[in-house]
């Protein structure tokens, strides 16, 4: 027996039933459990930027631009997931050469150049054009250099030039509305549309998808936003935090309304397989699906930011709790991913066994590779709010 | 009458100048929609269009189709990665199934149920059904796995970049990564004998002759004969995959 081979010996001294024998190795490990929560945290918290610029909920004016600085954090990681789980990653080039357009997954690229080049790019550039060009008149040496050239050489900041700026970035904020919910509705469909998975085949999947990365999203700008205010020991702005819950509030609402109608559909109809189905989520994904997705990332904290709608005492507990539950939701979707992208390679396609899946720590498709994909976003929202500090931006009038 | 001819003529001009434009509208919007969803049945006609019988009343599961499947084709030895694997069925009194194929049935197989426990049992070989609306060729997002003008699904291994998108797709299981060669892999119907007059390995060697590949356009052929005698099925009709693998005395537990 070759070394190479024994993980997938003890995989199938674990498979249950009759499962084909092409199914035991899993094609999609955790990385692309990562992919769909780094798109889908992009999607929300970019939402929930343009709900202060689109809709001019104001109270949200600390968050809108962390909010976009953390979007964008997130996309520039959005594709190496996906690029370090092909077994040719050298050829990931060609998906944007020769797509195929019959499939699902060949207009990713273009999807997420758009949203990156045309959408958060740009209306970050419009959004600090004006400071960049003042700060680069403050600083000195290689700094007053790296604004000048993020301006682009477009220094002129006459009051009817910064007013297109302001014009031009709402219009980009407009049509960043349906690109992200593009954007995210599109990874649901490359799982949606493949019939030979019952567990993903449904055309809910791209609505799924998207509200809860507006989910996700929003819980982490309150995330981001409680962990930067504290450590720049600021305020945490109470009415901020109020308003970011309430729309999380609704948010859940949405996705647990669709998640479970998705759910009672497929009991109701009880198609082929739906025991095989039966199986999976009593069994496999018992803990992920009953007690990380659904009690831990979406009741407790439907009911705790319920609570929070009508408690308005002891601000300290009520930002504990806020800080808390964005946790709790982060969890929920992840697990809600893991639960699409593992619990459906876990049955057979001849429903009538299941396969398991153990995830390695080291390799490029294991848990630490995993981690460092979610930790590094982390890192460029550190370096992108050193470089464009939004508390230090010049103030645009209105 | 002079007028009324040519007012006829022209009308009837007319008429079949409008049918015209709106059958080719009509057959450019098809054909387009057709090259979106599936592949495309090939138009020249001098080429086979191959098709697949599989009698399962004929198999006795030696496994000797699997075995020079995987020599013929450099399919690794582990039983992990099959391109043709057959599977025992074994239902029992109480209505229970129990499925195995223990190495691809490359072995053999042995029955552990008991006698009297039987109901019926039978074995089931699996390839793939090289299906002419292949879910697994319309989800690749590069195009390096395609039908060929005769049907035949096949990969470019050169250009396949592994993201198992078409193993997802797949609902019959037919397709792995190759873990040497690090792209998709599976049954090109023996494509490198099949241009050689050659059949596949696995029909080759079958000693009851319970598979057979052979030209669905010749109505004269020994395979199309057969379909025309006997009730076939597809596996998982209602996918609408297209398959051209037909069953011959498919019994309704297998999937």
């Amino acid at each position: 027996m070759e070394p190479h081979y024994q993980h997938l010996y003890e995989i199938l001294s674990h498979a249950e039933g009759y499962i084909f024998p092409n199914e035991i190795n899993l094609q999609w490990g955790i990385l692309i459990v990562v992919y769909p929560f780094v798109t889908g945290l992009v999607a929300g918290a970019f939402i929930l930027a343009s709900l202060e610029r689109v809709f001019k909920v104001r109270i949200l004016k600390p968050t809108y631009q962390i909010a976009l600085l953390t979007a964008l954090s997130f996309l520039l990681v959005a594709t190496m997931p996906l690029i370090s789980h092909l077994t040719q990653p050298l050829r990931a080039y060609e998906i944007m050469i020769t797509p195929h357009l019959s499939s699902a997954m060949a207009i990713f690229g273009f999807v997420y150049l758009w949203y990156l080049m045309v959408v958060l790019l740009l209306e970050i550039w419009f959004d600090y054009r004006q400071s960049m060009v003042v700060w680069a008149n403050e600083k000195k040496g290689v700094m007053r250099w790296v604004y000048k050239i993020l301006t682009l050489g477009v220094s002129d900041i006459s009051p009817r030039t910064l007013k297109w700026d302001r014009k031009l970035g709402y219009i980009i904020t407009v049509i960043g509305i349906p690109s992200a919910f593009i954007l995210h509705g599109y990874v649901g469909f490359i799982f949606g549309s493949i019939k030979a998975n019952p567990w993903w085949s449904s055309p809910l999947m791209p609505i799924i998808f998207l509200f809860s990365a507006m989910v996700s999203g929003i819980a982490l700008v309150m995330f981001v936003y409680m962990v930067i205010s504290y450590m720049r020991k600021k305020v945490i702005e109470l009415n901020v935090l109020d308003t970011i819950g309430k729309f999380l509030f609704f948010a859940l609402i949405l996705d647990f309304t669709v998640e479970v109608l998705d759910q009672i559909h497929r009991i109701y109809v009880a198609e082929e397989s739906f025991e095989i189905i039966k199986l999976l989520v009593s069994g496999k994904l018992y803990l992920t699906l009953f007690v990380a997705q659904g009690l831990v990332g979406t009741i407790i904290p439907l009911i705790t930011l319920a609570f929070l709608q009508f408690y308005k005492h002891k601000i300290k507990l009520r930002k504990t709790m806020y800080f808390i539950m964005s946790i709790l939701v982060l969890i929920g979707v992840y697990s809600m991913r893991w639960n699409v992208v593992i619990g459906g390679q876990l049955f057979s396609k001849s429903y009538s066994g299941f396969t398991s899946f153990k995830v390695g720590l080291i390799g490029l498709d294991g848990t630490l590779m995993a981690a460092f994909w979610l930790i590094l976003p982390f890192g460029i929202l550190a370096f992108l709010l050193w470089l464009l500090p939004p508390w230090k931006m010049v103030e645009q009038e209105e | 009458m002079g007028n009324e001819k040519i007012n006829s003529s022209r009308r009837k001009f007319l008429k079949s100048a409008a049918a015209l434009a709106g059958a080719s509208i009509g057959y450019t919007w098809l054909k387009s929609s057709q090259v979106l969803l599936f592949a495309v049945e090939p138009k020249d006609e001098s080429l086979p269009w191959y098709g697949i019988v599989i009698d399962i009343e004929k198999c006795i599961g030696c496994g000797r189709c699997a075995n020079a499947c995987k020599k013929e084709n450099d399919v690794p030895i582990e039983p992990f990665f099959f391109r043709t694997w057959i599977e025992q069925y074994t239902v029992k009194n109480d209505g229970s199934v129990e499925i195995v194929s223990p190495n691809g049935g490359i072995d053999g197989f042995e029955q552990t149920v008991p006698d009297e426990d039987i109901f019926k049992s039978f074995f089931v070989p699996k390839m793939c059904n090289h299906c002419a609306k292949s879910p697994c060729t319309q989800v690749c997002p590069v195009g390096a796995t395609f039908e060929s003008p005769e049907g035949v699904a096949l990969v470019d291994e050169k250009y396949c970049i592994g993201c198992g998108y078409c193993v997802q797709a797949c609902p019959y299981g037919c397709r792995f990564i190759h873990p040497v060669k690090k792209v998709a892999n599976k049954c090109t119907l023996c494509y490198h004998r099949l241009k050689k007059n050659l059949v596949p390995a696995c029909m080759e060697v079958c000693p009851t002759g319970a598979r057979m590949c052979g030209n669905l356009r010749d109505k004269e052929s020994k395979m199309v004969k057969f379909l025309k005698e006997h009730t076939t099925q597809v596996l998982r009709p209602n996918l609408n995959t297209g398959s051209k693998l037909y069953y011959n005395a498919l019994s309704s537990e297998v999937r």
